[in-house]
């Protein structure tokens, strides 16, 4: 592709500023009156669709308790190792548990592959995006951060389900 | 000798042998549950179905006795169909849960589900059930919606731990596996059930739910329990030896092992009271100290005494390298009072694995010096001369002379100098002066001798403060591998230990005697060169499974 040559001498009209100020500051008032794009974050926040991969949570069923069973697979397919999961055992049906879920946010790279090796649909991708720490420990999160109840996770439920 | 066709391939094979183990011997693998080498064939699972040139039907390969001139096709279309129906329905009650599943990762049937069966059932009824979690004994679990009923663990006990407790009870589909009545799976081998039960129906209580088998690295080593010294592998997660799993070895111990060496000779590794680096009583109190002050204070101690007020006690639970190090180390200060403590239970011999002697290396400790010298005081006479004050300086290493003589406890506090290496604090360290802190079998290099006379490798599973799992040749699993000082799950705790004769090589340098090994490995060779019955032998000559050495061994011990 033939290469434009640029200019290195400015025109006349370009060198008396005038017109080219006015030119720029008409741009500005006119998309001062077109819709905008940004946001005021913090202030307000944006709510990501169904289809963003926020940080992973763990559903909490509607009795209160975790999906996971604690089989260890988003442990192992976690391209981060930023998943451990220590089982234990239960009396419920299901006879194991996760004693302790931990996900290091600083591991996790959002590739959301915990969420579709999970075969117990108990790891999910929230709208969570804001992960800010101060030290290394805090972005341990335990099963007191992660579980999130079901109800706050339906559109993402569905949303997988559509490609299931 | 005899020949027959596998899948196009010619092999030989001995007479009388069956299909699947002429093929196994060759490195041909028919699919099986229920067959196991060591057991009586039941021929139950069917899923080892081949096709036989010149047979009406399909026959299983586990009790159809090889001929010549056999023409065998294990992928044939007929074998394949008739092994995708087995898999089909072995699969229609099953519970398919594999991720609650703790045997998921070591499962045969997993393993087949995936390499030979069609993925898919047709079954839309719903599944049987029966019972879960039902405690068959004190260290096994059983599970009835994942047994596949292929009778190993019938077998099992009836055949090699010689003692039947279990038994099918039922027919078709509600067939389930009892114990009689009143009988419990508490037979002293039960836990090897877990091992050959083919799927998750019969679990280790001692395990489950601890760890994935994927989070785990296995590490080849030797059993402590008794002088049989099994061939194991050590299970470790996290710098923590969470399992232990018999390794075969046809000479010591097959497939099996017991579960006292499966469940009581690992915990106190990580346990709560391991010794934590060198140790010296500073008014009356133990107190953590540098090496450095540890080797000078031992040193200039052992110097006060001259050489008949002191006595070693050397140890059967030490390596070869140790027990030789340490023989040498006492003839270097002249003494010649040094013994060791025997430890046996006639109770816990039988005619299966189990031997009276409960240290894995007392052939070897007294092969490699551990024993009087010419008017030297063996254990009695040291143990006299404690109580009568003419001994006044104890050298002992790895045990514990007060759980083994308790009425010695008084005297041991008059001692002008007790040195003890320990792995974990105990009786005895109560009243050392000086304690090194030993590291355990499960972190060094070392050698044992079994009752056989067998010397047999023991290799390091868990790391130390001083050594790495990567660069000191400790199997890795993936965690291992990539976690960082940052992750929880790779800060398991690290002990500041050494092995015992590496304290020994230290201490003697202190004391002007130049030592020079830095690998358990140079020890070794000496001992190989130096002492007539292991030569010949090097680590790679003793290998994964041991080699003999020219020890007489006598069947017994008999208690010192
Ligand atoms: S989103 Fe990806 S990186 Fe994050 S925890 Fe899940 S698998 Fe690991
Ligand atoms: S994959 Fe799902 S069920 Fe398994 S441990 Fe992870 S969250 Fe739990
Ligand atoms: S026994 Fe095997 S196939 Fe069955 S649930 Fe357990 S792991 Fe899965
Ligand atoms: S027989 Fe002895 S060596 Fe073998 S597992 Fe039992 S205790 Fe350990």
């Amino acid at each position: 592709m033939a290469v434009k040559k640029r200019k290195n001498e400015l025109t006349f009209l370009e060198r008396i500023y005038i017109v080219e100020i006015i030119k720029g500051l008409s741009l500005t008032l006119k998309n001062m009156f077109k819709p905008k794009f940004t946001m005021k974050y913090p202030e307000e926040k944006f709510i990501p669709p169904a289809s963003y991969r926020g940080r992973p949570v763990l559903v909490m069923d509607e009795s209160g308790e975790e999906r996971c069973v604690a089989c260890g697979l988003c442990s192992r397919v976690c391209p981060a190792l930023a998943i451990e999961v220590q089982a234990g055992e239960t009396t419920r049906e299901k006879e194991r548990y996760p004693e302790k879920f931990e996900i290091n946010m600083l591991r996790c790279i959002f590739c959301g592959l915990c969420e579709e090796v999970c075969p117990e649909e108990a790891i999910l991708m929230s709208k969570d995006y804001e992960l800010a720490f101060d030290r290394r420990s805090d972005a341990l999160y335990g099963k007191d951060k992660l579980l999130v109840p079901i109800s706050q996770l339906k559109d993402r439920i569905e949303f997988l389900r559509g490609y299931k | 000798m005899p020949k027959l066709v596998i899948d196009g391939k010619e092999i030989e094979f001995k007479q009388g042998q069956t299909i699947i183990q002429a093929a196994k011997d060759n490195g041909i693998t028919i699919p099986h549950f229920c067959w196991h080498e060591s057991l009586s064939v039941s021929g139950n699972c069917r899923v080892c179905l081949v096709e036989i040139e010149k047979m009406p039907k399909l026959a299983i390969a586990c009790s159809t006795t090889a001929a010549d001139g056999m023409v065998v096709h294990t992928a044939s279309e007929k074998a394949l169909g008739a092994r995708n129906a087995v898999m089909e329905f072995l699969l229609i009650n099953h519970p398919l849960d594999c991720p609650i599943c703790d045997e998921a990762g070591e499962c045969k049937l997993q393993d087949y589900a995936y390499s030979h069966s069609v993925g898919e059932s047709r079954f839309v009824e719903e599944k049987n059930h029966k019972d879960k979690r039902v405690p068959l004994g004190p260290y096994v679990m059983f599970d009835g919606d994942r047994c596949i009923s292929c009778s190993r663990c019938i077998r099992f006990c009836d055949e090699i731990a010689k003692d039947p407790e279990l038994t099918f009870v039922k027919r078709g589909d509600r067939v389930t596996i009892v114990t009689f009545p009143g009988e419990e799976l508490d037979n002293p081998y039960s836990l090897n059930v877990t091992d050959i039960c083919p799927v998750g129906a019969l679990t280790n209580r001692d395990f489950r739910f601890k760890a994935r088998v994927w989070d785990m690295s296995a590490n080849k080593t030797i059993c402590q329990g008794c002088s049989r010294g099994c061939n194991i592998e050590l299970w470790v997660r996290n710098n923590q030896v969470l399992r232990i799993t018999p390794r075969l070895n046809e000479e010591v111990n097959s497939f099996w092992m017991c579960d006292h060496g499966r469940i009581n000779t690992f915990k106190f590794i990580n346990a709560e009271d391991r010794v934590d680096g060198p140790q010296l009583r500073k008014e009356g109190a133990l107190a953590k100290v540098e090496w450095e002050e540890a080797y000078n204070f031992a040193a200039s101690e052992l110097k006060k005494f001259s050489k008949n007020e002191i006595a070693f006690i050397g140890s059967p639970f030490a390596t070869l390298e140790d027990n030789y190090l340490f023989a040498k180390f006492a003839s270097s200060l002249g003494s010649k009072n040094i013994d060791f403590i025997r430890h046996t239970d006639s109770s816990f011999e039988d005619d299966i694995l189990r031997k009276e002697d409960l240290t894995p290396n007392s052939l070897g400790a007294e092969a490699v010096g551990i024993k009087p010298g010419k008017d030297g005081l063996n254990l009695e006479g040291i143990i006299k001369g404690i109580k009568e004050k003419k001994i006044k300086a104890l050298y002992l290493i790895e045990d514990d002379i007060v759980a083994a003589y308790p009425e010695l406890e008084e005297y041991l506090a008059n001692l002008d100098l007790l040195i003890v290496h320990a792995t974990n604090f105990n009786k005895t360290t109560n009243y050392a002066d000086v304690i090194f802190p030993a590291a355990t079998y499960a972190e060094k290099n070392g050698t044992v001798v079994n009752f056989q006379g067998r010397v047999q490798r023991l290799k390091p599973a868990v790391s130390t403060v001083e050594t790495d799992r990567a660069i000191d040749g400790m199997s890795m699993s993936r965690l291992d591998k990539f976690g960082t000082q940052y992750d929880k799950w790779a800060q398991g705790a690290k002990y500041d230990a050494k092995s015992t004769w590496k304290i020994i090589a230290a201490l003697s340098n202190v004391l002007g005697n130049k030592v020079k090994f830095n690998l358990a490995e140079e020890v070794f060779n000496e001992i190989s060169k130096s002492i007539n019955s292991f030569s010949g032998l090097d680590y790679d000559v003793i290998g994964e499974l041991g080699a003999k050495s020219k020890l007489q061994t006598s069947e017994k011990i008999v208690n010192a």
